[in-house]
């Protein structure tokens, strides 16, 4: 036992390409999260408002998101399209498979945040002869945030832990960075060990800023 | 005024109100009776035009609420509207509850939104709680901030959902009072009420609504002392 | 067209069975984990509910990290962490082990909101009835916290299911990694990939769905 030599000079000698590489790793994460948001809203009001094809679609992209492995999407994106002569870099296959997956969970979230709304609100706002726009975004939208507001920064968590899939598809985003120093050093244990210390701290700071912009958001 | 005219409604098969011819003059204050089902709620929405309607007209001013051509928000800017659950927005504090409207909706400016907004809280005795959120007020405060934030849209008329009917009971009076208040200052109002002492003591006429048509309507001493129709003595009997 | 028809030419019934061979590793691996892993995570939920300090202190912490790294990082971490403190553990093994962890981990604070959920003033009563710690845990906390908690539960364990795609990183050939080893020899990855993802989302969605519907009967 303990006959392992723990050589970690190597994995602290690239540190600074590993940080970098989390900084990628933040970097893909928010825009997948950024268009998630936006696409995951989309969906929500298609299913809550619209009918048709409208409606089936937005259903059958929120259940394909949540009821297949998100590695299973990456791929999808990858070999899958690549049948069809779509060929997509590493780097769009991994945003292309996140805001897919994101947007789809965050289409159910956001439709259980407008169900939680009491319908009277909206019926409220119309009374005092707001427009339907009005009524979204200055009544409906706001407390929508709120409610949504945790499981959504539970969601970033998510995709930042997510992006990791990009090692497999051959993104060098941190993980994929990681593979890459190990397979070149194999010293795989100390390079995922410390890559594994980046993303807790990066969670945990993520948790942070998420409590503390929370404090200043909402007073009620 | 506002002039009702073969109004019908009906919810898929259910034909919620059956014909319902009446006027509301300027400064009057009319109270809705009637048991839960009767068509009282509906009627309100129809006349605020939250509700569809099938036959017949509502014209308030003279404007066709359901005419195709009406611009509903513009119209309901004459209409304040109190509902029964008082619907606070939660997101917002008391006093930005009550200056969105005449901000988003009129175009004031902000500070003349907040002083609109300010008067009417102090209106309905709310003045000490401009900065509150509601989750920190009682139902009954939260039922007059529905009102300051109907007045603050300087409604021609008033229609009041069963204002107190969600109350405490010990949180009813506050909000009789204040709508009391606005009685006296003549403003128009439609009451659909369960308070019988507010429909006897508050208002000039009083409609009893049964089955989706007005069965009787008259004076509060006719209507509570000397009541024609049968269906109203038995309704009459029953709340007493 | 054209392609459709080479497509079943180069996909034999045996490539069919390799691949539901493999659908039966994935359904094993995960039947294994999520069962130890929930029974786990029900005692962590347990000590993090009755021991306020300690739990705060080390158990939760230690859980947190299996939240926070992506299970992509600890199943290749712990693969190389193994064999030096001297054990000799193959790719299911392995993954047997970070994925019931990780299971423990996430059922664990579903475990403690159940407990949560229950009520001081019930569980009050069902002491004041006589009834010793255990009698009031198995009778009363237990059948009700297991009631509220069951949504949650089986969005971890299908969450699991999902997840335990990422054990073909080490070389088990589950679902996931038996379709990449079919794309390679029959070059037919469109079908393949879907077939896979039809897989899955026949197991998972019908689950869901049912879930979701308790969830509501339950609610009112």
């Amino acid at each position: 036992m303990f006959e392992y030599n723990f050589h970690w000079r190597p994995v602290f000698k690239s540190l600074p390409d590993l940080l970098e590489a989390s900084i990628t790793t933040l970097q893909v994460a928010s825009l997948a999260m950024l268009l998630g948001i936006v696409i995951g809203f989309i969906l929500a009001v298609s299913r809550l408002r619209g009918n048709g094809s409208v409606y089936w679609i937005a259903t059958a992209w929120v259940e394909l998101a949540r009821n297949t492995p998100a590695l299973f999407q990456l791929f999808f994106f990858g070999f899958g399209l690549g049948a069809l002569g779509i060929h997509f870099s590493p780097y769009a296959i991994v945003l292309a498979g996140l805001t897919f997956n994101t947007a789809g969970y965050l289409g159910e979230n956001f439709r259980g945040g407008f169900e939680a709304i009491p319908p009277t609100q909206l019926r409220a706002a119309r009374s005092l002869g707001m427009n339907s726009w009005q009524a979204y975004t200055r009544i409906l939208i706001p407390q929508v945030i709120r409610i949504v507001y945790y499981p959504m920064t539970n969601q970033f968590v998510w995709v930042v832990l997510m992006s990791s899939l990009g090692m497999l598809v051959g993104y060098r985003e941190l993980t994929g960075e990681t593979q890459f120093f190990a397979s070149k050093t194999y010293r795989i244990f100390e390079y995922f060990a410390v890559t594994a210390v980046i993303y807790y701290v990066m969670v945990k700071i993520i948790l942070g800023l998420s409590k503390f912009c929370a404090s200043r958001f909402f007073r009620y | 005024m506002i002039s009702i005219d073969g109004l019908h409604k009906y919810f898929d098969n259910l034909h919620v109100l059956q014909g319902i011819d009446l006027e509301v003059q300027k400064g009057e204050v009319l109270s809705v009776i009637g048991a839960s089902g009767s068509g009282k709620s509906t009627f309100l929405y129809c006349i605020n035009g939250i509700e569809p309607v099938q036959q017949g007209s509502v014209l308030v001013d003279g404007i066709d609420v359901h005419a195709k051509t009406t611009d509903l928000n513009k119209l309901r800017q004459r209409l304040g509207m109190v509902f029964q659950q008082w619907n606070s927005f939660p997101h917002l504090t008391a006093i930005q509850n009550v200056a969105l409207a005449p901000q988003i909706v009129k175009k004031m400016s902000k500070s003349e939104a907040i002083e609109v907004a300010a008067r009417q809280l102090e209106h309905v005795g709310l003045g000490d709680k401009f900065n509150v959120f509601p989750n920190a007020l009682s139902g009954g405060q939260q039922q007059r901030l529905a009102i300051a934030r109907a007045l603050a849209m300087d409604p021609q008329y008033m229609l009041f959902d069963e204002a107190t009917s969600a109350l405490d009971p010990e949180l009813v009076g506050e909000v009789l009072d204040t709508m009391r208040i606005l009685a006296e200052e003549g403003m128009t109002m439609i009451c659909v009420t369960h308070e019988m002492g507010f429909a006897r003591d508050v208002s000039d006429r009083v409609a009893y609504f049964h089955e989706g048509i007005v069965e009787e309507i008259g004076s509060p001493e006719q209507i509570f002392n000397e009541p024609q129709s049968e269906q109203t003595k038995k309704f009459l009997a029953k709340v007493r | 067209m054209e392609q459709s028809v080479t497509v079943f030419s180069s996909f034999s019934v045996q490539d069919l069975s390799f691949l539901g061979e493999a659908a039966l590793r994935t359904l094993w691996i995960s039947f294994l984990s999520i069962t130890i892993g929930s029974v786990l995570g029900g005692f962590f939920g347990w000590a993090l509910y009755e021991m306020k300090v300690w739990g705060a202190i080390f158990l939760n912490p230690i859980l947190d990290v299996f939240r926070s790294v992506p299970l992509i990082v600890q199943l290749v971490l712990f693969y190389n962490f193994a064999p030096i403190v001297g054990l000799n553990l193959d790719a299911f093994e392995s993954g047997l082990v970070v994925l019931t962890l990780y299971t423990s981990a996430l059922v664990a604070n579903v475990a403690r909101g159940g407990i949560e959920a229950v009520g001081k003033p019930m569980r009050i009563t069902s002491r004041s009835l006589g009834m010793s710690y255990l009698q009031d845990m198995r009778y009363v906390v237990f059948p009700i916290g297991a009631r509220a908690i069951f949504p949650s539960w089986v969005g971890v364990a299908l969450g699991v299911m999902k997840d335990s795609a990422l054990v073909s990183v080490l070389g088990y050939v589950e679902l996931v990694k038996a379709s990449q080893v079919l794309i390679t020899r029959t070059q037919e990855p469109l079908l393949i990939i879907l077939v896979v993802g039809a897989f899955y989302f026949a197991l998972s969605y019908p689950v869901s769905r049912y879930s979701a519907k308790l969830e509501k009967r339950w609610s009112q």
